[in-house]
């Protein structure tokens, strides 16, 4: 099972190296973000803003990244993957593939916005963790409604739609915490919300393992 | 006497009508007489949550069983449990004008309604999007299996782990340990099974009603 998942990432990867045009969509999309942001802000002093800004970008970044993951299969393409796979494979490798995925562009894009913007964050461990369990939390998140999204047969529209509500819980923790890891707060003050986000990764990958079969029949 | 718990629920609202506005209330600063909104505010939250607990217990039931009349069961449920949580929301604002000053105030657990409010529309407007029937019913129910744990973290976790104006809350007592009196025990409770029972009242209906269309249309 764990070879198979591994397969199936890789295939993702040489997918999305062969048509390079999507990856570098996504970059000069947050590139042309940020540039934006930078525009019209020029400078940010609030800590609170840069903060709310930089999730948001990371948000809209992650809707438009992870939209394809299911939206731009064809049906030959998922019929082919379910008579080889069981389901909880595929969106098991999904989420994993879409997590690293969007933990690199999250990355690009605070080295981006730290030039452009400024980088009040003082305390990087925890900024870094924030981000690694974040990212992970909205691919969970974001894959199974690409999933859902997929099957109603809808634009990407549709992403934002489903999404951003049920995203909201995850995102307010994370704000929480990397504002605090911005402030450079003593360690154990975050725990609780590291906790937390930690369990939250744990519970909706299991809650798309369970569901996502029934999705699947057709 | 199949129907004495409709009996009951007329009965049991009257009280919460007449008694709810002429009992006795403790005499206490700020919230004066719009304590007696207990009896109309947190009411709806117990109606609005034994809804969404019905509605996601159906589509549970409809993906396990693939019956269409358990997803007629869901759907109407969580259109009863919209429109207590609606009516949650309006009671919670006039009060909170009231006593706090403003309609709308940045407290977790309004935000936690707001967003729940958020997910059940976005479940509407996924039903409404396919023809299909089973196909709609499916994709239905698998979202709002998936987001409704996602919803329970929102109102029941986040608003203990941050301040709150809402009593019971970071640092705020509870509403049952100085201000609720016996007084006002003997409506609260029975204000609570009155308007559940109504919802379900109005859902049942409402799911016959939806079973007659159909067989009408067939």
């Amino acid at each position: 099972m764990l070879q198979q998942i591994g397969t199936l990432i890789k295939k993702e990867w040489l997918l999305e190296m062969r048509a390079k045009s999507s990856l570098a969509g996504i970059l000069v999309y947050i590139f042309s973000s940020l540039f934006i942001s930078y525009l019209s802000f020029k400078q940010i002093v609030d800590v609170a803003t840069w903060n709310a800004l930089f999730w948001l970008l990371i948000l809209f970044t992650a809707v438009n990244a992870i939209a394809k993951s299911f939206l731009s299969e064809s049906r030959g393409v998922q019929l082919f993957y379910y008579s080889l796979l069981s389901p909880q494979i595929v969106i098991i490798s999904k989420i994993i593939y879409n997590g690293c995925m969007l933990f690199m562009l999250a990355v690009f894009t605070w080295f981006f916005y730290g030039i452009f913007l400024g980088n009040p964050v003082q305390d990087c461990v925890t900024f870094m963790i924030t981000l690694f369990l974040g990212c992970f939390g909205m691919s969970s998140v974001l894959s199974m409604i690409s999933a859902i999204a997929s099957r109603a047969g809808q634009q990407s529209s549709f992403m934002a739609i489903l999404g951003f509500p049920v995203l909201l819980p995850i995102l307010l923790i994370i704000i929480h915490l990397s504002k605090n890891a911005i402030d450079g707060l003593n360690f154990n003050t975050n725990l609780k919300y590291i906790t937390l986000l930690l369990s939250m990764n744990l519970m909706v990958p299991a809650l798309a393992f369970i569901l996502f079969p029934y999705l699947w029949r057709e | 006497m199949k129907n004495w718990w409709k009996i009951l629920c007329v009965l049991l609202l009257f009280y919460t009508l007449i008694a709810g506005f002429l009992m006795p209330i403790p005499a206490l600063p700020i919230l004066n007489e719009s304590i007696r909104n207990l009896y109309f505010h947190v009411t709806m939250w117990f109606g609005m949550i034994i809804h969404m607990i019905v509605s996601m217990v159906y589509s549970i039931k409809y993906l396990s069983k693939n019956d269409l009349r358990k997803d007629v069961i869901a759907e109407q449920f969580a259109i009863t449990g919209m429109v207590f949580g609606i009516a949650g929301l309006l009671t919670g604002m006039i009060w909170a004008k009231n006593t706090w000053g403003a309609y709308w105030v940045n407290d977790t657990k309004l935000n936690g309604a707001a967003a729940a409010m958020l997910i059940y529309a976005a479940y509407f407007i996924l039903r409404g999007s396919t023809d299909e029937e089973s196909k709609r019913a499916r994709i239905s129910a698998v979202y709002l299996v998936f987001a409704f744990p996602l919803m329970l973290v929102f109102i029941y976790v986040l608003p203990r782990m941050t301040d709150s104006l809402h009593p019971g809350n970071g640092g705020n007592p509870a509403f049952g340990k100085y201000d609720l009196d016996n007084n006002m025990r003997l409506v609260f409770y029975p204000a609570i099974i009155a308007w559940s029972l109504l919802g379900v009242w109005i859902s049942t209906i409402r799911v016959r009603i939806k079973n007659l269309w159909k067989q009408a249309e067939e």
